[in-house]
């Protein structure tokens, strides 16, 4: 058995950054093959200060549990998300103006789902390892538990079909994308684009400025996707700049993306909000508020999305250049043929978690005063029948819970694919 | 291709147009050009916008008065918007400097306890880190704030004050403190006979350890050697260290005397390290994995407790690995601490948003704060890079 406090982790525990050493030589499985007693000796009963942290910490477990239970099941007052508007927290309390109606927004929402499905489908690696038992539990209860706690305040059934017609997009794409033919294949880059595009313009009516009307969550997944879509050229550019051996064209990519990343995001934000007005020229249209922060955010993540890149490219080994001069190619060619499919298949992991973070920055916005999740929880609070009631824990609850779904299951999408891809293990 | 057939096909040199050094450095003059243009159009929109609704296109607005009241500073005095700017910075500088130790030492503990043997304390650890990692810090600032600490504090018309010295208050939890105008020389002085011994004994110690080999324990040591001379210099000097107390006002809506300490301030500082200490948790796990296994190993071999083991076998060697990643987690708590401004603390974000309320230049006023930041973010660089270098091993 491990010796104390060096066991292997616990099955839920793989990947991570630092953690890919762990999940290239899986331990054994704890107990396997054993019966439930051993399981239980091992790991909680081992000696006299196992059994003590055992009781401490169980003590500890049983008593936040009995206050979660507690707090959502009895004292909370949930009226404040099921009878408050909840339509605002999901689209904001603008959206009416936009006139689109929801079975457009829903036709987008699925485009755009199908196309996450195709993209998930395409990375299926059959001789991939399958997932430890604990991991995949953790991966698909925590979600549940939150989109069940999620939908439960709807109290009608047509959000509860829709959701999971959701599902079954994610399902049916990710079968077609595993059994794509091999010439659509290499061209499938393409065709998410073009749905992602499609998506895009379904959920906007084809209309970009309806984006000023969003709130909500429809805002937080907008301005994210938005923000990282717009700035993966970018970050591609600068990445490449700034390993280049152009000795003029270098620092121009070290300052922007050391610049952006010494500044908080808000304090770029607030240049979108009072500044950004003055660096156009007199006579010009200044774009919404909301585009303004997308100009920002873009801004904002470009850096980050260089740094991403950049350690892809760094993954790439300096044979496969070595290699690619050899044939004779041209630097433009080894770059776009050869160094950069490597790189930025590496750097996929990384830049969903760079998408998370950008999903949890997108609520800075309610500082600048955008309908955001946490500004439309300012709307709900302030109506007449919620107004200085303490209704504030409920409805961060919501929103966190919201928050937490997303990220959640999505990071854990992010370390699957690590684990899959092999990145860092070879 | 031999020598002869070189210099007939092709010349020594090809033409200017096609050789590749001449176009790299045209491609690089472009580029620099097209760069150059922008950020001179872009200057020179600004110049005009500003010129056109009257504002001021230098920075001599830092050299009017405020016209906002900043808690701590004194309101009846007249200070200028640097003044304003000045004292925001150090209370940016304050949650950076309580927010960073406390974000590691919570980081370490649950990242040691990821690693535990048992499945509980593993369970713990598992759950405050995704708890914490995947929700916006904005939220638990908001939390914090506005549902643990608001909720919670009395009102200050409950009067609520321990000993008669201390004030609890939604308004400020005041602590009695040196008055820092009457006896500040004092209180530098006595605190600088303290290091003295500190340094006196840890000298001690040292010798002792080197000599003997009993445990140096100069931490422990230096501490007692420092309340000593503390409390020498105190009586030998005459009851020289007053303090006051911390009382509510006459009006009974402030907190008078000793060092009042704002609850935004609390919130902002306890929900940025929570949610930092889940990211550096997982640096923390991360490192002690990779640190190979036969360390802990032979630690134990040699009959090490767990907390022996950790403190000088396998800590130590985590933390040359931790250093990079770390850095990156203390420039974010100093980057988030300016969600502050959601929270009314007025640090520099927030003294921002007052300056630019008024008829000052908001891109002038930005510039400022982003140059604030970018000493912050300058500083921790410059001092992880010195551990850095400090700690990285010497390679044959």
């Amino acid at each position: 058995m491990a010796p104390d406090g060096q066991a292997a982790p616990p099955g839920i525990a793989g990947g991570g950054e630092l953690g890919t050493a762990i999940a290239a030589e899986p331990p054994p499985r704890r107990g396997a093959g054993q019966g439930i007693g051993t399981i239980f000796r091992d790991n909680l009963f081992k000696d006299a200060k196992n059994s003590i942290l055992t009781l401490i910490f169980g003590g500890v477990i049983l008593f936040v549990l009995f206050k979660t239970f507690n707090y959502v099941f009895i004292t909370a007052r949930w009226e404040v998300i099921y009878n408050g508007p909840l339509e605002f927290y999901m689209v904001g309390k603008d959206f009416g103006r936009t006139g689109i109606s929801f079975e457009m927004l829903w036709a987008g929402i699925y485009t755009a789902v199908l196309a996450m499905g195709i993209g998930s489908g395409l990375g299926y690696d059959p001789e991939a390892p399958p997932m430890r038992r604990g991991a995949r539990m953790a991966m698909i209860g925590g979600p549940l538990v939150g989109i069940v706690f999620i939908l439960s305040m709807t109290r009608t059934i047509t959000p509860t079909l829709v959701t999971l017609g959701v599902a079954v997009a994610m399902v049916v794409g990710n079968r077609i994308g595993r059994r794509l033919p091999q010439p659509i294949r290499r061209r499938s880059g393409w065709i998410l684009l073009a749905m992602t595009a499609l998506a895009f313009g379904l959920i906007t009516d084809f209309t970009p400025s309806n984006i000023d009307d969003f709130g909500g969550l429809l805002l937080t997944i907008v301005v994210a996707f938005a923000g990282i879509a717009l700035s993966f050229p970018i970050g591609v550019i600068m990445a490449l700049a700034r390993r280049s051996t152009f000795p003029l064209i270098r620092p121009l990519a070290v300052g922007y993306i050391e610049l952006v990343r010494g500044v908080p995001l808000i304090s770029l934000l607030f240049m979108g909000q009072f500044a950004i007005g003055f660096l156009f020229p007199p006579d010009a249209n200044i774009p919404g508020p909301i585009f303004r922060a997308i100009i920002m955010i873009t801004l904002f993540s470009g850096a980050y999305v260089a740094e991403v890149v950049r350690g892809g490219l760094q993954s790439v080994p300096a044979g496969q250049i070595e290699a690619g001069k050899a044939l004779g190619l041209s630097p433009f060619t080894i770059t776009r043929q050869i160094v950069l499919p490597q790189a930025l298949r590496n750097s996929i992991p990384a830049l969903i978690g760079q998408f998370i973070s950008l999903l949890k920055d997108v609520s800075l916005l309610v500082i600048i005063g955008l309908q955001e999740m946490l500004g439309v929880v300012d709307v709900v609070l302030a109506r007449r029948e919620f107004v200085n009631q303490g209704y504030v824990p409920e409805a961060y609850a919501f929103v966190g819970t919201i928050y937490w779904t997303l990220c959640f299951s999505m990071s854990r999408a992010a370390q699957r694919l690590e684990t899959r891809l092999g990145v860092g293990t070879r | 291709m031999t020598i002869v057939e070189q210099e007939i096909h092709t010349p020594t040199k090809p033409p200017l147009y096609r050789d590749v050094r001449v176009l790299r450095w045209l491609f690089q003059f472009a580029v620099v050009g097209v760069v150059g243009y922008a950020l001179y159009r872009l200057y020179d929109n600004a110049i005009t916008n500003l010129e056109d609704s009257g504002l001021p296109t230098g920075f001599d607005f830092l050299d009017n008065q405020a016209r906002f009241a900043i808690p701590g500073l004194e309101d009846s005095a007249d200070y200028s918007v640097r003044k304003a700017y000045w004292s925001g910075y150090l209370n940016t500088l304050r949650v950076i400097v309580i927010g960073i130790p406390l974000c590691t030492a919570l980081g370490v503990i649950i990242g040691i306890m990821r690693l535990s043997d048992n499945l509980l304390v593993r369970a713990v650890g598992t759950i405050y880190v995704e708890l914490f990692r995947n929700i916006p810090v904005l939220l638990w600032i908001f939390i914090t704030y506005l549902v643990i600490i608001l909720l919670n504090l009395p009102q200050i018309t409950d009067d609520v004050t321990p000993l008669d010295r201390f004030v609890i208050s939604n308004r400020g939890i005041g602590i009695p403190w040196f008055n820092p105008d009457a006896n500040l020389l004092t209180f530098v002085g006595f605190i600088g006979i303290g290091l003295i011994a500190v340094v006196g004994v840890n000298v001690w110690r040292r010798k002792v350890n080197e000599q003997t080999g009993q445990p140096s324990r100069g931490g422990l040591y230096g501490f007692i050697a420092f309340l000593i001379a503390l409390a020498i210099a105190h009586f030998a000097a005459g009851n020289a260290l007053s303090y006051e107390p911390s009382v509510i006002a006459e009006n009974g809506r402030q907190i008078e005397g000793g060092m009042n300490i704002f609850p935004p301030y609390v919130g902002l500082t306890i929900a940025l390290s929570l949610y930092t200490a889940s990211h550096v948790a997982e640096i923390v796990r991360g490192s002690i994995q990779a640190i190979h296994k036969g360390q802990g190993e032979a630690a134990q071999a040699v009959a090490l407790s767990t907390f022996q083991r950790y403190r000088f076998i396998i800590l130590p060697q985590a933390f040359r690995i931790m250093i990079p990643p770390l850095a990156s987690q203390y420039l974010n708590i100093t980057k988030n601490s300016s969600l502050a401004v959601a929270i009314s603390y007025v640090e520099i974000t927030s003294i921002f948003q007052r300056v630019s309320n008024n008829a000052t230049p908001a891109l002038q006023a930005l510039i400022i704060l982003m140059f604030c930041y970018l000493t912050f973010s300058l500083g921790i660089s410059l001092i992880a890079n010195f551990f850095n270098r400090r700690l990285s091993l010497e390679t044959r």
